[in-house]
């Protein structure tokens, strides 16, 4: 969508916008459904951050993906049935999920309904800041996914985490 | 103290009477200079067709009596002094036969003038390349469906129209302004009987495919697709079939959108923003075109820093199987 009209191989306009519209409307079933089972099932307290140490506890688990594992150190934040997050992945998943994805999500609906868009907010266009929030989230999102996926090769083998990424567990 | 009193007093005085030498003589001259030359010769003519009704004195019936005006002979005057026409007599381009009531029969029997009858070589037919215009709008489905029956005034009412997307900087203006012109006809079947049986068609209906239809007809005009892109004049006059029109998303979110072509035209040439953002006058006017209006700087960095992680992903990913 964002490349339209570009002259190399792209997928049609029209295709794009439908498989946009529609995995939006997934990503918003799955996040009510994220926020409703985190709920009901207490899986939410692995994405309570406790301020006392954390920016410590950060350092030493990015020393750790920098330096340490080339050095094969043993992991400072093994995962257990108590931690299911090392303290990086817990920040990033909280930015992730209740930063990102919340914003992306209302400033989708915001693009899906323009008519409720609000036309103009200080003499800009309305639906010009929110798809530029969306884009701006959009890109974050990507990033994100990128080291995501990456991340998931550093398993107890590279392909054991991609299934814990289905069932949640390490 | 009554001398002070006295002095104030006789300023009051001095002040009321130059008030009043400047209003009785200074503010009707000016008032005068406003008032434009034909306007007393086309009150004549507007005393009755700028009204619904008329009022004449029957000498037959040897009394006065008021009658309705045929609607379509009404004249909105208002509309007419701000109008490109605002300078023009009734009679420099109708029969000064007509200033004599009743109007004769026979007056109603002569053609009508059209636009090359005065605007032919002249400068405002220079200035507007009505030569072009003429032969696009000969190619438009006007005058292909229509013939000689569809002239300029169907669309341009030579007693109302007004040059608008030159002069305005609000393109929302320009938008209702243009639209209402093709909707006068296309929405109304009363409008459209003289030229076409067509059964009335539902707008919104025909445009169906089209989503987020409001935001679409708030934000450009019907011209916008229903036109081919010639470059000739300012405004294009060829206009196309709904068969013909654009359905292609692509030719208004792309960053070579047409709407620069069509509805931005003006405003291109007289602004070419420098804030990074492609096609930045679409975004001047409170609008966003996805696609159309990308910044280049954010498209630059984004995928600088994606490119850059991915790169840091590789190294990464290098130095853990050698050091394995």
């Amino acid at each position: 969508m964002h490349n339209a009209g570009a002259n190399f191989f792209m997928v049609p306009f029209e295709v794009s916008v439908l498989v946009h519209n529609i995995s939006g409307i997934i990503l918003v079933i799955n996040f009510i459904y994220f926020v409703v089972a985190n709920r009901v099932t207490g899986n939410g307290k692995y994405y309570q951050i406790k301020k006392k140490g954390f920016t410590e506890k950060i350092w030493k688990q990015t020393r750790y993906y920098s330096w340490g594992i080339f050095k094969h150190e043993k992991a400072p934040f093994p995962i257990s049935g108590k931690r299911k997050f090392n303290p990086l992945q817990k920040l990033s998943y909280v930015v992730a999920m209740y930063v990102l994805v919340p914003l992306i999500i209302i400033s989708g609906i915001g693009l899906l309904f323009p008519e409720t868009t609000i036309s103009s907010v200080f003499g800009k266009s309305g639906l010009w800041l929110t798809d530029l929030l969306h884009q701006i989230m959009g890109f974050f999102l990507t990033v994100f996914w990128l080291i995501h996926l990456y991340f998931c090769t550093m398993g107890k083998s590279w392909t054991s985490n991609f299934r814990s990424m289905f069932n949640g567990w390490h | 103290m009554r001398s002070s009193r006295k002095l104030f007093r006789w300023q009051r005085i001095i002040w009321f009477s130059l008030l009043m030498i400047f209003y009785f003589a200074v503010v009707p001259n000016s008032m005068a200079k406003d008032v434009l030359p034909n306007v007393k010769a086309n009150h004549k003519c507007f005393k009755c067709h700028g009204n619904k009704t008329f009022t004449f004195y029957n000498s037959v019936s040897e009394r006065t009596v008021s009658k309705r005006m045929n609607p379509y002979y009404v004249i909105d005057t208002a509309a007419f002094y701000v109008g490109n026409h605002h300078l023009l007599s009734c009679t420099d381009c109708h029969d000064p036969g007509y200033e004599n009531f009743p109007h004769a029969n026979d007056l109603q029997m002569q053609e009508m003038l059209k636009c090359t009858d005065c605007h032919d070589g002249d400068e405002v037919a220079e200035k507007y390349n009505f030569k072009e215009i003429n032969v696009e709008f000969k190619k438009s489905v006007h005058a292909q469906a229509y013939s000689k029956d569809f002239s300029c005034w169907m669309c341009h009412n030579p007693h109302s129209y007004a040059i608008t997307a030159r002069k305005n900087t609000d393109i929302k203006k320009v938008i209702v302004y243009d639209n209402e012109i093709c909707l006068h006809c296309h929405s109304e079947v009363a409008n459209l009987t003289p030229l076409s049986d067509h059964a009335k068609k539902n707008i919104s209906t025909i445009h169906d495919w089209l989503p987020n239809q409001i935001l679409h007809f708030k934000s450009v005009r019907c011209l916008d697709c229903h036109v081919k892109v010639e470059n000739h004049s300012m405004v294009d006059h060829q206009i196309l079939s709904k068969e013909s029109a654009v359905k292609d998303c692509v030719e208004c979110h792309s960053k070579n959108t047409r709407l620069m072509a069509t509805l931005y035209k003006f405003r291109t040439k007289e602004l070419r923003s420098k804030s990074g953002f492609l096609n930045a006058i679409i975004i001047t006017n409170d609008s966003y075109v996805i696609s159309a209006n990308s910044n280049h700087f954010l498209n630059v960095t984004s995928l600088v820093i994606i490119g850059l992680i991915i790169l840091v992903i590789i190294i990464h990913a290098i130095l853990r199987i050698t050091l394995k």
